[in-house]
């Protein structure tokens, strides 16, 4: 099954390897990853997507805990969460194109954040499934590049992840 | 107060209590160096770095203490790498010091610069790579807290050459505070209830030990609980010393080269009181049949190590010694004939164990190998501190020397390093100058870190090493043997250096046996003689280590003798 964690670190030099080199060498998988700074600028919040069954999920929140720069993990899917991913896709724009773009992109909520004579750049946020969504759709008109940024997620409610 | 950064090195070494580093010196840690010269601190200078980790660790497992050790960077750093390894695999506490080219080089390829932070990672419990002298004292303090508390491990504390001598206000950190990092000791209390519970239901219990019940300091404990429930102990590799090898409950080791008994207990118990153990392979064999009828409690320090392997149905996160006062006073109140209950099983345990106790066919001819460790344990009256190398020296002294106490048996488990125990006696040696000391070792092994005995030699060390010359990679022969139709593909030793006259050209004392009536005679002599000693038994080359359980198969399946 497919787990969302997201993990407090300590905003040390080195953390990212650490937990990155934990994963392989105990090959657990990362399917995507993401970091930045949190609240408080000596933390770092990373997500981490992962898949395994519950023995697995239960060494790499364990294993993780073990690291000492570790200050915090939760499993989001033991609860209700909210995730999102942000995504930024490069259109072929040729003019008789640019209708359809903007059509679809109005459609997701997306926009579009940067132009060129024979490309659009839109942007696109939401969970996983909108972002593929979006992909799909302008797929047949000719995509040049895409860059995604991995899930973020949150726990649903009052309840905060701090440390 | 303003101090350099090596000032700053040997003002936090000395609050920490260190009294001896295990190093070898080089370019980058020159400053560090300079200032050992004036100082009280002892330190010990191998002939190599893989030796430095290795002794330190050894005086770590004979003491309790933090081992430490310090060197330079590039080459001396990545020669630490096995040793760091080795104390990792089997939760040694040690610090590690490595000297680093000065920081505006870092990253440069510069001369002698390794990132040795990037290549420990994964075998170091944490790593330091200090980058400004103002937080050298912290990470210093850091380091030993994390090294020594929770289970302990390996710290390595990587210093560049120009933070040493950079100067920085120094004030020693009086409290240390890692918000990560907060081991759990107390166990808890309603968990502990249900284990007392579990064993007094239990018909067939069976304490399973670890190396925990050492690094705990929980022998005693053990021995009480045992003793009160008559529950019978069986102990792991890493476990040996933890109780009595010669008390009526004890049933030695278990596992790929245990004793009949311990295995055909695990097999057959129906609970399973797991303390400061891993359960790892060599230990369960087959995983899916290992103590298939049993309710599994484990107990450890370490919440990783439970559940990894076997299941646990009664899992409990901290320090056994803890757990264990707690529990015994638990099973105080319980009311129960422990002795009637378990009679049955005990009963059936003696009858194990004398249908098939630990053997070997003696001869008048050539030297048995387990005839030396017999003899090593009659001639020290089991009170020496034994160190082994790998291979089938180590499985005959876990199998034939009758550990009493805890720290008296150091031997590289986990990571199974030959050329681990010569070093590590060096080690255990500095912090015991007054203890008989063996180091019980293969022919090959042994060459691995042979270059220390000028390190013995040279601090007035008297270390003895046992050789158990078979002329073969004795271990690796047994399973071609056993595995391979005999294909000894490369195993044999062809060529040997003269040990004797090797011991001798380093200004150690050489001596030998050829001959079973010999072997007494020349232990005596060993350790009459106030230097190291380098004892070279020619054994019987085709012996093997038995009972044994095939790689893979399940550990009641043991081919016997
Ligand atoms: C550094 C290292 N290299 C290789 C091995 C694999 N290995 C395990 S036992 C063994 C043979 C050891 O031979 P020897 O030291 O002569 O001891 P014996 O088994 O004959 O007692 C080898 C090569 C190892 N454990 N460690």
């Amino acid at each position: 099954m497919r787990h969302t964690i997201s993990v407090l670190v300590e905003n040390k030099f080195g953390v990212l390897s650490r937990i990155a080199g934990l994963f392989s060498g105990r090959g657990f998988n990362i399917e995507s990853l993401s970091v930045a700074e949190s609240l408080d600028p000596k933390v770092s919040r990373m997500t981490v997507v992962t898949r395994g069954d519950d023995k697995v999920i239960e060494q790499v929140t364990k294993q993780l805990n073990k690291l000492v720069d570790v200050i915090k993990v939760i499993d989001h899917t033991e609860e209700k969460f909210v995730d999102r991913e942000l995504a930024l896709i490069k259109v072929n724009a040729e003019p008789q194109l640019r209708e359809e773009i903007l059509r679809i992109t109005e459609i997701f909520r997306g926009k579009v954040v940067d132009v060129s004579p024979k490309t659009y750049t839109v942007e696109v946020t939401g969970d996983e499934e909108k972002v593929d969504a979006f992909i799909e759709m302008v797929k047949p008109l000719g995509v040049k590049e895409i860059a995604r940024t991995g899930r973020i997620a949150m726990s649903r409610g009052s309840k905060a992840l701090t440390t | 107060m303003k101090k350099t950064g090596a000032e700053i090195f040997i003002e936090c070494l000395t609050k920490e209590g260190v009294q001896v580093i295990f190093g070898y010196p080089g370019g980058a840690v020159l400053p560090l160096y300079d200032i050992l010269f004036k100082t009280h601190i002892r330190h010990i200078l191998v002939r190599h770095e893989q030796g430095a980790v290795h002794a330190a660790d050894g005086y770590a497992r004979a003491t309790g203490k933090v081992g430490v050790c310090l060197v330079t960077s590039g080459p001396g750093a990545t020669n630490t790498v096995t040793g760091i390894a080795t104390a990792y695999m089997d939760s040694i506490p040690i610090v590690v010091f490595t000297g680093q080219v000065p920081t505006a080089m870092i990253g440069n390829d510069a001369f002698q610069e390794a990132d040795i932070v990037g290549i420990t990672r994964p075998c170091t419990k944490h790593s330091y790579l200090v980058k400004d002298a103002n937080n050298l004292a912290t990470v210093i303090r850091e380091a030993f807290y994390i090294a020594s508390t929770g289970k302990p491990g390996p710290v390595l504390v990587d210093i560049p050459k120009d933070v040493m001598t950079a100067s920085a206000a120094f004030k020693y950190p009086e409290k240390v505070h890692v918000r990560g990092y907060q081991p759990t000791y107390e166990g808890h209390i309603g968990q502990i209830k249900k284990v007392a519970d579990a064993m007094a239901m239990s018909q067939k219990p069976l304490l399973f030990i670890g190396g925990g019940i050492i690094s705990s300091s929980a022998s005693n404990e053990l021995l009480e609980l045992s003793e009160a429930t008559h529950i019978p102990v069986t102990t792991t590799l890493m476990g040996l010393g933890g109780f009595p090898s010669n008390h009526p409950l004890s049933l030695g080791m278990c596992g790929m080269h245990g004793t009949y008994t311990s295995n055909m207990s695990l097999t057959n118990t129906d609970l399973i009181i797991g303390i400061g153990a891993r359960f790892d392979d060599r230990v369960t064999g087959k995983v899916d049949e290992f103590a298939a009828g049993a309710k599994v409690i484990h107990i450890d320090i370490d919440p990783t190590s439970i559940g990894k392997n076997v299941i646990a149905h009664i899992p409990i996160v901290g320090d056994a010694k803890d757990i264990l006062k707690k529990l015994i006073s638990m099973i105080k109140k319980e009311k129960v004939n422990w002795k009637k209950k378990h009679h049955e099983w005990l009963t059936q345990i003696e009858e194990w164990k004398g249908k098939h106790p630990i053997a070997y066919k003696q001869s008048k001819k050539v030297i048995k190998p387990q005839f030396v460790i017999e003899q090593i344990y009659e001639v020290t009256k089991g009170d020496a501190i034994i160190t082994t190398e790998v291979g089938q020296n180590q499985m005959w002294t876990a199998q034939y020397y009758k550990f009493k106490k805890p720290r008296t048996l150091i031997t590289s488990g986990g990571l199974g390093t030959m050329g681990y125990g010569f070093p590590a006696a060096i080690g255990a040696q500095v912090a015991f100058p007054n203890k008989i000391i063996f180091d019980i070792a293969g022919d090959g092994s042994i060459q691995m870190n042979i270059q220390e005995l000028a390190t013995a030699v040279q601090y007035r060390l008297p270390v003895k090493v046992a050789i158990l010359n078979n002329c073969f990679l004795g271990m690796v022969r047994q399973w071609q043997e056993l595995f391979y139709d005999r294909r000894y593909s490369y195993t044999c030793l062809e060529s040997h250096p003269d040990f004797v006259k090797l011991a001798e050209a380093y200004g150690a004392v050489g001596l030998r046996a050829e001959h079973p009536d010999d072997v007494k005679k020349v232990l005596k002599e060993a350790i009459k003689t106030p230097k190291p000693v380098l004892i070279d038994f020619i054994v019987d080359r085709e012996e093997n280590v038995y009972p044994m359980v095939p790689a893979g198969a399940p550990i009641s399946k043991m081919l016997l003798v």
